[in-house]
C-alpha cells in the first residue's frame, strides 16, 4: 500500500517534471526569445543586451533550465519582465484569490452533481430525469464566457440583484471576496457540475443493472437501504478519478470567467503575461496550474485506494 | 438441416451511413441536432451571398441602434450591421474547429492504436508525456502558441488539432486495448498475419466507431475553445465577423445595446448544442454510451 | 394431498419489440411446486427458464413484463405485490442462490456483513446470536474457519467459496422455498460435484423445496425428484427425473438426451439438427417442429397442448407422444461408431515443454539469475501421430490451453523443444516460424463470439488464411470459400453474413471453415464445445469428426468436459497444476483411469441418470500454485503414500494397456485399490 502511494506521488512528480521541460523547451523553440519578444522594436544594442543580462539568456539554455528549475524547487520563480518584479510576490494573491472561486465552485458543484446524477439514475427515464438531463446538456455544452456574460445581463442589468463587476483590490481577504463571487461561482460550476452529474448518472445505472444488485433486491433489501449499502459506494468508486478530471479541467475555465468578472485571479494574470509577453510569467503560471492538476488527480488516486477493497486487500496478503 | 433464410441482405458503405444517419434522426434530441448542424452547415457556406450588409462598414451615425426593419438585430458601437455579422460569424470557427477535429482524429486516432497495441514500456512513456501535456490547462498552451505565433488559421488548426487529439489518443488506446486481448487477434496472430495486416483489418474495424465519435465530441468541445480563444482576443483577427469576438465587443456596452451580445451568443450556442446533440445521437447510433467520458 | 409451496398458473412473461410487436419469452407456464420437493428445470439459453425463476421471486427484468397469469404463494400473487410486502417474502420465503456468485455479491461488502444483513433483515436474533448464528450457516455450507472467511471481501474467495457463501446467505433466513439459477454453472467439475452434493444435503436436513433451474441434465438428474423440460418459453415436459431422463415422451427431450455425451457411451453421440428458434419467430404451429424426427403436417399448423399421461405420471406437450412411449432406455444409448484411421507417423514431438508465466525482474535479467524454478507448466512429453485426435484435461489451472498456446507460438515456452514432421523445430517465436509451419497449424478458440471478427462477413473470414497462405484472389478466391463453407454444411447465402447474425453452432461452424481452409496438419481445439448448447455441440462434434476422417487432420483437443473427450478422443493426457499426471488410450484411461487424480476426476463426472451418483474422493480445495517439490497432487490425493511424495517427483510407470501415470503407488496396487473400495 505504501508502495503504491509512494509510485504515485513519483509519477505526479516526473509528470511536473516533464511538464517544466515542455514549457522551457516550447518558449525555447518557437521563434523569438523573451526579450526580443518583449522590447519588440526596441530589441537592439544596449537595452537587449541588459535584458538578456537580467533574464541569464546569455548562458546556455540547460544551465538556464537547471538552476530555474533549483529556484522552482526552492519557491522562486524569479522575476518578471514588466515591472521588475519578483513573480512570487505578483503570483501570491492571486493565486490565493483564484483557489478562493475555484474551491468554492468545487465545494458547491460536487454535492449538486452527485444529487442531481443519482436522482437522475434512479429516476431513469422518468420525468425527473428527462427535465434534469435536459438540463445539464444545455448547462455542459454552453461556454462559461456566454453563460457568465448572461448571468450579468439578466441578474446584474436586468435584475440588479446583484454586482456584475468584481470590484475588489488585488490583495483583498477572503471575506471581502465571498459576497462578490456568486455569479463566477454559478458561472464556473454550471459545466462542471453538469458534466459529473452525466456520469454519477451512469455510473449509478451501470451498478443497478449488476447482479449483485438484482440479488440484493432478491435477498429482500429494502430499496433504499440497497441504494445506500449496495449502490452508491460501487458507483461512486470509479467516478472519484473523472471528477478528478473535470476538475482540472475546469481550470481553463476559471481562466475565462475572471476576465469576463474582472475578478483579480490567475485567470487575468494569464491574459495579461501573455499580452505583455512575459514569459517567466507564463512560466511560472504553467508550473503552477500544472501542479494543481497533478494534486487533484493524486488525490482522487489516493482516496480511490483508501476505498477500493480490492486495493486494500492487497496490503492484508502482503 | 433446415436453414432459415434471414432477410438481411449486406450493406454498402453508403447504405450504412443512411442507416445511422436514419437512426440518429429518429430519436427527437438527434433529429433536432441534425436540423441545427445542416442549418448552421448551409449558412456558413451560403451566407456571403445574402448578406444584407457590408459586414465591415463602419459608420459612427448608426451606432448602437435598436433593431428596425432595416437592421434586424441593430448594430454594434461602431455602427455595424448585427445581423450580417452574425450570419457571416460561424464560417471561421466552424472552418477552424472542423479541420482541427480533422487532424485531432488522425494523429489521436494513430497515437492510441499504436500505444494499444505495442504495449508495455513505450506506451508507458507515451501515456505518462500525454498525461504532462493534458496537465497544462489547455487554455494557457493555445494561448502561449497563439501569441508567439501569430493567430492565423494555419496556426490555429494545427494547434488546436494537437491540443485537442490527447483525449482520442486515450480513447483510441482504451478500446485498441479491449480489441487485442479478443480471440480473433489471437487467431489473426497465429496464422502469421503482419503488425500492418492486423491494425487495418482486425483492430481498425471495431475501434474505428469509438474514436470517429470521440472525434464527433472533439468538435464540439473544440467550437467552446476555440471561441473561448477569440472572446479573449486571441482568436480571429478583427473585422472578420466571429461570434466570441463579438460577444467580447458588445460586452461592455450590453446595458445599452443587448441585441449585439445577445444575437452572436444565439448563433453559437445553438451551433455547439447542434453538434453536441448530433454527436450525441451519433454515439447511440452506433451502440457507445457517451455519457461516461471524461471531458478531457 | 401434497402441501403446494407455489403455485403458477398460465403465466406469460414478454418484451415489446422495436417493431411495436408484443413477443413473450415465456408462453402460458402452468405448474406447482410441492413441499420438500426438488423441481430441476432444464432448457437451452433462450429457454425462459431463468425468467420463469425470477418471476417465482416476483422479479422481472427490466424491459421485460408480466403479459398474464399469476404466481401464487400463500394465496397471494407474488407478482401483483408491492415492493414492502415482497421485502418481506423475498429472502425470508423464498431465496435465491444465483448462477454466478462471484458476482452476486457485492464487491465492497465483507462476507460477514452481508449474511449479518439477511438475518437482520429476516430474523428476530440480537447482534450476538447473529454473529453464532453466521458461524452456523458457514460450517453448514462446509467453509473452513468461518471466522476468517466472514472478515474477507468476495473477491478475495475461490469460485466454489463464493457459491457456498451464496446457498449460506441464501439459508439465512430458512426460506421455504430455495430458486437456484444455474449454481453449479462455471464451476470445476470436482468443485461442482461437491456443491450439489451439499445441496443435496441441505435438502434433505432442513425440507426445504427447491428448484433448480440448469441447463445441465446431469446436474438436474443428480439432485432432481421432478425435472420440468422447457423449449422456446414453453413447458414440453414435466415428470418424475427418472421418466424424463429414461423415457422421454417429448421429441425434444428424446433428442437431447441421444445428443449428450456420456461416459457410459463410447463413440460420437447423435446430432440434432437445427438450433431453438429466436423468441418472436414462430407464429403458428409447434415450436419444435423445424427440428423433429416425428413431425407432421399438422404440427405445422397447430400447437399441441400440455397433455397429462397418468400412467407414466408426466405432462407433454406432443401429439406423437405415443410413438417414443416404447422406446426405451437402450434406443437412448445408441450412438455412431467412431471411424479411427491411425497410421504409426509421428507428427509433433513435444519434449521438456516448461512454460512460465512469471515475469523476470530487469535486475535479475542483469544477473543473469536462474529463473521461476517452479513454472506454470512443466515437464511435458507427449509425441502426437498423424491422423490421431489427442485430448488434454484438467480443470481450470491445469495449463491444458497454455500448453496448446505454446504449440501455436502464442507462448513463448521456457524450455523444451516442439519438432513437427519428425525433424523440423518449430522456433518458440512465433515470428521465426515459417509460413509453411504457420499454415500447417490451426486454431480454434472456444467462443466464436471473441474469435471470430464481428466486423468481417463469413466471406471475409474464411478468405484470410486462403489469402494468406495460397495467395488466392478474385473467383478463384470465392469458389474456394464456398467449397470450404460447403464442407461444415453452410451454403452459399452466408458469405455475406455477419457473425452477429448465425447461430452459436452456426458461427463455430464459420470458426471450423477457417481452420480447414488453411489445409492444415494439426488442429488446436481449445473447449470449442463449452460455449454451445448441448443439441448444438453433438452436431459440431459430429462435424469435426467427419472432417478429420476426410483430411485426415490431427486434433488436439482441449477440454474440462470429460464425456466430450471420451467421445471424441483416441489418447487422453490428464494434466494437474501444469504436470503430466496420466496419459494413455483414452478407452483404457476412461475404463481403467490409475492416477489418482484421473481417479478423482472422472468420479466427479455428473452423468444424466440419476441411479448414477458421483464418487467424491477428494476435497475440492484450490491451489493457487503447483508445490515446490514432490509430485504436484499431494495437495489433494486421497492416497497419498507419505514423506516420499512432498520430496520426490514420482516416476513413469506404464501398465499393459498402454496407459502411463505418475505416482510413487505401484500401478498394479492403484487398481486394486480402486477395486476393494
Amino acid at each position: 500500500m505504501l508502495i503504491l502511494v509512494l509510485k504515485r506521488i513519483l509519477l505526479g512528480l516526473i509528470t511536473l517534471f516533464i511538464v517544466s521541460l515542455i514549457t522551457f523547451v516550447g518558449v525555447e523553440v518557437l521563434p523569438g526569445d523573451a526579450c526580443t519578444t518583449y522590447l519588440e522594436r526596441e530589441a537592439y544594442g544596449a537595452a537587449l543586451e541588459a535584458c538578456y543580462k537580467r533574464l541569464g539568456l546569455d548562458i546556455p539554455a540547460y544551465e538556464r533550465y537547471v538552476s530555474w528549475a533549483i529556484g522552482v524547487i526552492q519557491g522562486d520563480f524569479g522575476y518578471s519582465l514588466s515591472g521588475e518584479m519578483k513573480i512570487n510576490d505578483v503570483l501570491g494573491p492571486r493565486v490565493k484569490n483564484s483557489l478562493v472561486l475555484a474551491s468554492a465552485s468545487i465545494l458547491i458543484g460536487i454535492p449538486i452533481a452527485l444529487l442531481l446524477g443519482i436522482i437522475t439514475a434512479l429516476w431513469r427515464d422518468k420525468m425527473p430525469d428527462i427535465i434534469i438531463s435536459t438540463f445539464t446538456i444545455f448547462s455542459m455544452t454552453i461556454p462559461e464566457f456566454i453563460s457568465a456574460t448572461l448571468l450579468i445581463l439578466i441578474v446584474a442589468i436586468w435584475l440588479e440583484w446583484l454586482p456584475g463587476i468584481v470590484i475588489v483590490p488585488t490583495g483583498a481577504s477572503v471575506s471581502e471576496l465571498l459576497p462578490n463571487i456568486i455569479l463566477p461561482v454559478i458561472a464556473i460550476s454550471m459545466i462542471m457540475t453538469a458534466h459529473m452529474a452525466r456520469m454519477v448518472r451512469s455510473s449509478v445505472i451501470q451498478v443497478m443493472a449488476s447482479d449483485y444488485v438484482q440479488m440484493a433486491i432478491l435477498k429482500g433489501v429494502p430499496y433504499w437501504k440497497m441504494v445506500f449499502k449496495h449502490v452508491l459506494p460501487n458507483a461512486l468508486l470509479p467516478a472519484i478519478n473523472v471528477v478528478a478530471l473535470t476538475i482540472a479541467w475546469l481550470l481553463g475555465g476559471v481562466v475565462v470567467t475572471e476576465v469576463v468578472f474582472n475578478y483579480p485571479g490567475l485567470g487575468r494574470l494569464v491574459i495579461e503575461s501573455i499580452s505583455n509577453r512575459d514569459l517567466p510569467v507564463v512560466q511560472a503560471l504553467a508550473i503552477i496550474l500544472a501542479s494543481i492538476y497533478v494534486i487533484i488527480n493524486l488525490i482522487a488516486d489516493l482516496l480511490t485506494l483508501m476505498l477500493n477493497p480490492r486495493l486494500k486487500s492487497l496490503q492484508i496478503k502482503k | 438441416m433446415t436453414l432459415v433464410i434471414k432477410q438481411e441482405k449486406p450493406k454498402s458503405t453508403f447504405s450504412k451511413i443512411v442507416e445511422i444517419i436514419s437512426t440518429m434522426a429518429s430519436r427527437p434530441s438527434g433529429l433536432i441536432g441534425l436540423i441545427i448542424l445542416v442549418f448552421h452547415v448551409t449558412l456558413a457556406i451560403t451566407s456571403p451571398l445574402y448578406a444584407p450588409h457590408d459586414y465591415k462598414a463602419i459608420d459612427p451615425s448608426l451606432m448602437l441602434q435598436a433593431p428596425s426593419s432595416e437592421y434586424w438585430f441593430g448594430t454594434d458601437s461602431l455602427g455595424r450591421d448585427v445581423f450580417t455579422r452574425t450570419i457571416l460569424g460561424g464560417r471561421t470557427a466552424l472552418t477552424v474547429t472542423f479541420f482541427g477535429s480533422l487532424i485531432a482524429l488522425l494523429w489521436g486516432g494513430a497515437l492510441g492504436i499504436f500505444c494499444g497495441l505495442v504495449g508495455g514500456k513505450i506506451d508507458d512513456v507515451v501515456m505518462r508525456i500525454i498525461d504532462a501535456f493534458l496537465s497544462i490547462p489547455w487554455i494557457l498552451a493555445m494561448l502561449l502558441i497563439v501569441s508567439l505565433l501569430g493567430t492565423s488559421t494555419i496556426v490555429l488548426i494545427p494547434a488546436l488539432g494537437f491540443f485537442y487529439g490527447k483525449g482520442i489518443v486515450r480513447v483510441a488506446r482504451a478500446a485498441t486495448h479491449d480489441v487485442i486481448a479478443k480471440d480473433f487477434i489471437v487467431s489473426a496472430r497465429a496464422r502469421g498475419h503482419g503488425n500492418f495486416s492486423i491494425i487495418w483489418n482486425e483492430i481498425l474495424p471495431n475501434v474505428r466507431d469509438a474514436i470517429m465519435v470521440e472525434g464527433a465530441m472533439r468538435w464540439s468541445w473544440m467550437l467552446l475553445g476555440f471561441s473561448s480563444l477569440s472572446f479573449l482576443g486571441f482568436g480571429v483577427s478583427p473585422p472578420t465577423p466571429d461570434w466570441g469576438l463579438m460577444i467580447s465587443n458588445a460586452r461592455g456596452l450590453m446595458s445599452f445595446a443587448y441585441w449585439a451580445v445577445l444575437a452572436p451568443i444565439f448563433g453559437l450556442s445553438s451551433l455547439i448544442i447542434g453538434i453536441n446533440l448530433t454527436a450525441d445521437a451519433f454515439a447511440k447510433a452506433l451502440g457507445i454510451d457517451r455519457s461516461t467520458k471524461a471531458p478531457v | 394431498m401434497q402441501q403446494v409451496v407455489q403455485e403458477i398458473k398460465n403465466l406469460s412473461i414478454g418484451f415489446t419489440s422495436k417493431k411495436g410487436e408484443q413477443i413473450s419469452i415465456l408462453k402460458n407456464i402452468s405448474t406447482t411446486i410441492n413441499k420438500g420437493e426438488t423441481v430441476g428445470i432444464v432448457g437451452e439459453s433462450g429457454s425462459g427458464k431463468s425468467t420463469l425463476a425470477l418471476a417465482m421471486m416476483g422479479y422481472v427484468k427490466h424491459g421485460l413484463f408480466t403479459i398474464s397469469g399469476e404466481c401464487i404463494y400463500q394465496s397471494n400473487d407474488i407478482l401483483k405485490m408491492k415492493n414492502r410486502e415482497l421485502e418481506n417474502i423475498r429472502g425470508r420465503k423464498i431465496a435465491m442462490i444465483p448462477q454466478n456468485a462471484g458476482q452476486s455479491l457485492t464487491p465492497n461488502l465483507k462476507i460477514g456483513y452481508q449474511i449479518d444483513e439477511a438475518l437482520r433483515l429476516h430474523t428476530n436474533f440480537q447482534k450476538e446470536d447473529r454473529d453464532v448464528k453466521i458461524s452456523e450457516l458457514l460450517n453448514k455450507v462446509r467453509l473452513p474457519s468461518p471466522e476468517t472467511i466472514a472478515k474477507r471481501y468476495p473477491h478475495e474467495l475461490s469460485g466454489g467459496q463464493q457459491q457456498r457463501v451464496a446457498v449460506a446467505m441464501a439459508l439465512a433466513g430458512s426460506p421455504d422455498l430455495l430458486l437456484l439459477d444455474e449454481p453449479t454453472t462455471g464451476l470445476d467439475v470436482t468443485t461442482q460435484a461437491h456443491v450439489l452434493e451439499l445441496l443435496n444435503f441441505i435438502a434433505k436436513d432442513t425440507g426445504t423445496s427447491m428448484v433448480y433451474v440448469s441447463h445441465d441434465l446431469g446436474a438436474i438428474a443428480q439432485v432432481s425428484d421432478r425435472v420440468i423440460v422447457m423449449y422456446s418459453g414453453e413447458i414440453v415436459l414435466d415428470g418424475p427425473v427418472r421418466t424424463i431422463l429414461k423415457n422421454p415422451i417429448h421429441p425434444y427431450t428424446y433428442g437431447l438426451l441421444k445428443s449428450i455425451p456420456k461416459l457410459t457411451l463410447s463413440g460420437l453421440p447423435n446430432s440434432m439438427s437445427g438450433s431453438q428458434p429466436q423468441p418472436g419467430t414462430i407464429k403458428e404451429g409447434c415450436s419444435f417442429y423445424d427440428r423433429c424426427e416425428f413431425a407432421e403436417d399438422k404440427c405445422k399448423i397447430n400447437s399441441p397442448e400440455l397433455e397429462f399421461v397418468s400412467e407414466l405420471n408426466t405432462s407433454v406437450r406432443c401429439f406423437n407422444h405415443k410413438k417414443l412411449h416404447k422406446k426405451k432406455d437402450e434406443d437412448t444409448k445408441s450412438s455412431k461408431k467412431v471411424l479411427r484411421k491411425l497410421t504409426k507417423n509421428e507428427i509433433l514431438d513435444i519434449s521438456s515443454v516448461s512454460i512460465s508465466y512469471a515475469k523476470q525482474k530487469f535486475i535479475e535479467q542483469l544477473l543473469n539469475k536462474i529463473d521461476d524454478t517452479n513454472p506454470t507448466v512443466k515437464d511435458i512429453n507427449i509425441k502426437i501421430d498423424k491422423g490421431e485426435t489427442l485430448a488434454l484435461v484438467g480443470e481450470s489451472g491445469s495449463g491444458k490451453s497454455t500448453i496448446l498456446k505454446s504449440i501455436a507460438g502464442l507462448i513463448k515456452a521456457k524450455d523444451g523443444i516442439i519438432k513437427f514432421d519428425k525433424n523440423k523445430i518449430l522456433s518458440n517465436d512465433l515470428k521465426k516460424r515459417d509460413a509453411n509451419y504457420l499454415r500447417a497449424i490451426q486454431l480454434i478458440f472456444q467462443n466464436p463470439d471473441e474469435s471470430l471478427n464481428p466486423n468481417h462477413t463469413v466471406e471475409e473470414i474464411v478468405s484470410q488464411p486462403l489469402k494468406l497462405y495460397f495467395g488466392l484472389s478474385g473467383n478463384e478466391l470465392k469458389q474456394k470459400i464456398i467449397e470450404v463453407l460447403k464442407k461444415v454444411r453452410l451454403g452459399e447465402f452466408y458469405l455475406t453474413r455477419y457473425p452477429r447474425q448465425l447461430s452459436g453452432g452456426e458461427k463455430q461452424r464459420v470458426a471450423v471453415a477457417r481452420a480447414f481452409a488453411a489445409k492444415p496438419d494439426i488442429i488446436l481445439c481449445d473447449e470449442v464445445t463449452s460455449a454451445l448448447d448441448v443439441s448444438v455441440q453433438a452436431a459440431v462434434l459430429n462435424l469435426l469428426q467427419e472432417l478429420k476422417v476426410d483430411f485426415g487432420t490431427t486434433y488436439i483437443f482441449v477440454s474440462h468436459d470429460l464425456a466430450v473427450v471420451k467421445a471424441i478422443s483416441d489418447r487422453v493426457a490428464v494434466l494437474y497444476q501444469g504436470r503430466l499426471c496420466e496419459i494413455g488410450p483414452s478407452e483404457s484411461v476412461y475404463k481403467f483411469p490409475s492416477h489418482p487424480y484421473t481417479e478423482v476426476l472422472l468420479g466427479a463426472v455428473l452423468e444424466p441418470d440419476p441411479d448414477i451418483k458421483p464418487k467424491l474422493v477428494a476435497e475440492d480445495i484450490v491451489e493457487e500454485k503447483p508445490p515446490e517439490k514432490g509430485c504436484s497432487f499431494q495437495g489433494r490425493c486421497p492416497r497419498l503414500l507419505g514423506q516420499i511424495c512432498k520430496t520426490d517427483v514420482p516416476p513413469w510407470q506404464i501398465d499393459e494397456n498402454g496407459n502411463a501415470i505418475r505416482c510413487h503407488i505401484k500401478i498394479n496396487d492403484l487398481k486394486n485399490q480402486q477395486i476393494s473400495n
